[in-house]
């Protein structure tokens, strides 16, 4: 694992998936009883779980299941995904199965902070757009998505919309500095000096 | 942008300085830690070859994965005994105190903090929980965060957040009789939807919430999540202090408290703050809500008809919803039939909540095929409800007296739902699968709703039913 300053994150380009649906939970993301676990490895095969499977493990109908969007990195979601709890084993089961890039009508705020840890984009665009954006996907499962989040478009076919990327989110992914220990470390002094001016410390 | 409210004062005193990101670097004064959200936070600590910086003002309890029946160790599941056991390896290793079942002091960790006296008015407070927001009944700005900002905090004290928006929710008026803090944070969150509050947090004020009980207060906060608010808090006042004054921290410490209360005082919103939105809600027009849908703000008055999904803020997310749980618009939810009652989780199992249920449950019997059942919140909770005999009166009725945990808000134990059943839930989701089935359904309802229905086997309009009251 990086010591930070952490990889910049510029582009993400892939197959994409869409996942459609308002307020998918982190609970449809991830199930409870996958966090069982003390590391993240592994937690790749249960992304959409319950979505994906029936009581008796039988597939059922889901982008995560199909052929067609093996090997996507670029997820397709409608308005306030990952809402609920604050697992980051969502994002952390988003990534090992393969998506690098999230483009969302809006993502739940602990979410996206989540996602920005781990150094996966949550891109912001209208209702209209992401659903374009899936259909075209649905349409064409082979052919590239290109997320810039440094110039704040996706690209898909011969369409390039402009996206909304987060102003923090923007410069910690372009500049690489998404990952914070390192930088939030180097600033221990300032931190005991905040700490010895608030009444309640003892220090 | 907001101006001199709790929330602009207490992130400026934390603020250590601003990243090249743009986000600020705030000083964490509360982090409270349990088992599920942290063994990776600690993983990589060990990875990079860090320790913890702030044990002392780090705290520790085990909730989520605990049983609430057979607590003997090891535990029978293999997976919950090796989180616990790598839990009290962490916290061993780190010198950070831990309320663990042999202390008396374990409870869910939203119960623990506040009857510790841990957190206060004018701290920060983070967890790896999203229900955090809880702590903000105290007036503190609590918020949930991911297992790597726990690994941040650990290691430096202190997290990277952005500056969010300040919606003050104004809640006026009385409430009804059998109305409860529940039933205002369902209305809030139906009103403003699920991910009204992105961006936000929310400040909840008015005669109506001035006038709850702390208990209340947190089991407000404690949902700004389900509508999308990260933190929500309640100004301090004579009621915080009070519960303050008789916590741990302070109960022999007088003069410690005398020397904090000035700063609490001083963190109060001003009368004249600015807000960047304000809504305000007429507490007399609310009634017991319950939830008819797979989100906390598909709720609705229990003797109000459901809706159609053409008039719901997602109507293809409604349509779904209604199809789960099986329900029509233009019913009530009065009368629909539960299987299993579950009074427990870190919105409703504090002593209060636990009192009122029993006041309705007293003196009747669950219904014949309910599985019924009590989680308390924490150890204390516990042993104070079973000093006042309510473990007898939940008993006496056919309840179950567990031990206290998450338990069936999350079902990451044995206590879960089987199949298509129904829960009536003192608990605050009520996502498909949340309770460990998913065919279940969960409605969810204020501790003295789920008393009622218990006791008749349906939704029941808790109103209608007569409190037998101890002579």
């Amino acid at each position: 694992m990086s010591q930070g300053p952490a990889d910049t994150v510029k582009r993400v380009t892939g197959t994409g998936i869409p996942v459609r649906g308002d307020d998918i939970d982190t609970d449809q993301i991830i199930p409870a009883r996958f966090l069982k676990v003390v590391t993240f490895d592994g937690l790749g095969q249960f992304a959409f779980f319950d979505q994906r499977f029936d009581d008796n493990d039988e597939p059922l109908e889901h982008p995560f299941n199909e052929d067609r969007f093996q090997g996507a990195s670029v997820l397709a979601v409608n308005a306030n995904f990952g809402c609920g709890s604050s697992r980051e084993h969502a994002p952390q089961a988003l990534m090992r199965w393969g998506i690098d890039a999230i483009v969302g009508e809006s993502f739940a705020d602990i979410f996206a902070g989540n996602c920005l840890a781990l150094g996966i984009p949550t891109v912001v665009a209208d209702h209209d757009t992401v659903t374009d954006l899936q259909d075209f996907i649905d349409e064409n499962p082979d052919a590239e998505v290109d997320v810039d989040i440094e110039n704040e478009t996706v690209t898909f076919g011969d369409r390039t919309v402009d996206v909304e990327v987060d102003d923090a989110q923007h410069t910690a992914l372009v500049e690489g500095v998404w990952d914070t220990t390192a930088l939030l470390k180097s600033n221990a002094d300032a931190v005991e000096e905040t700490a010895r001016s608030l009444p309640y410390t003892d220090v | 942008m907001s101006n001199g409210t709790l929330y602009d004062k207490v992130y400026d005193r934390h603020t250590v300085t601003t990243l090249p990101t743009g986000q600020d670097q705030l000083f964490v004064g509360l982090h409270l830690v349990h088992e599920v959200t942290s063994p990776q936070a600690f993983g990589m600590l060990e990875e990079r070859d860090l320790e913890v910086a702030y044990p002392e003002r780090t705290h520790a309890t085990v909730d989520h994965i605990v049983p609430t029946g057979n607590r003997d160790r090891p535990y029978a599941d293999d997976a919950a005994e090796e989180m616990l056991s790598k839990l009290e390896e962490n916290v061993r290793d780190a010198g950070i105190e831990f309320s663990h079942p042999g202390t008396g002091d374990q409870g869910i960790v939203h119960v623990v903090g506040p009857e510790q006296g841990l957190t206060q008015p004018g701290m920060t407070v983070v967890c790896g929980d999203s229900h955090t927001a809880t702590h903000g009944a105290f007036g503190a700005l609590a918020f949930g965060i991911g297992t790597s900002q726990i690994r941040d905090v650990l290691a430096t004290g202190t997290v990277a957040m952005e500056k969010a928006k300040v919606r003050q929710v104004r809640v006026e008026g009385e409430l009804g009789d059998g109305v409860s803090a529940k039933d205002v944070i369902l209305e809030v969150i139906r009103r403003l939807g699920t991910d009204g509050g992105a961006g936000y947090v929310y400040e909840y004020a008015g005669s109506a919430i001035e006038s709850l009980s702390m208990e209340g207060r947190m089991s407000i906060c404690n949902m700004s999540i389900e509508g999308g608010a990260r933190a929500g808090y309640v100004n301090p006042d004579e009621k915080t202090y009070d519960w303050l004054r008789e916590t741990d921290a302070f109960a022999d410490d007088p003069e410690r408290f005398a020397e904090l209360k000035p700063y609490w005082e001083s963190v109060r919103s001003d009368d004249d703050a600015e807000y960047d939105d304000v809504v305000t809600i007429d507490a007399s027009e609310l009634e017991p809500v319950v939830t008819w849908g797979t989100t906390p703000a598909q709720g609705v008055g229990v003797t109000q008809p459901i809706p159609e999904p053409e008039d719901c803020h997602s109507p293809e997310t409604a349509r779904q919803a209604q199809e789960h749980v099986g329900v029509s618009p233009g019913e009530t939810m009065e009368g629909y039939p539960v299987d299993v009652a579950f009074l427990g989780s870190c919105t409703n199992a504090r002593l209060r909540d636990l009192r009122r249920a029993a006041a309705v449950v007293r003196g009747r019997e669950v219904a014949d095929g309910v599985r019924a059942l009590v989680v308390p919140g924490s150890q204390r909770v516990q042993a104070a409800a079973e000093a006042e005999g309510l473990d007898e009166v939940f008993r006496d009725a056919g309840f179950e007296w567990r031990d206290p945990g998450c338990s069936m808000c999350l079902a990451m134990n044995d206590d879960q739902l089987d199949g298509d059943e129904v829960c009536a839930s003192s608990s605050n989701r009520n996502f498909v699968g949340r309770q460990g089935s998913t065919e279940g359904r969960t409605l969810l309802m204020n501790p003295k709703m789920v008393a009622a229905a218990a006791v008749t086997g349906e939704v029941t309009d808790v109103r209608a039913i007569p409190e037998v009251t101890t002579a």
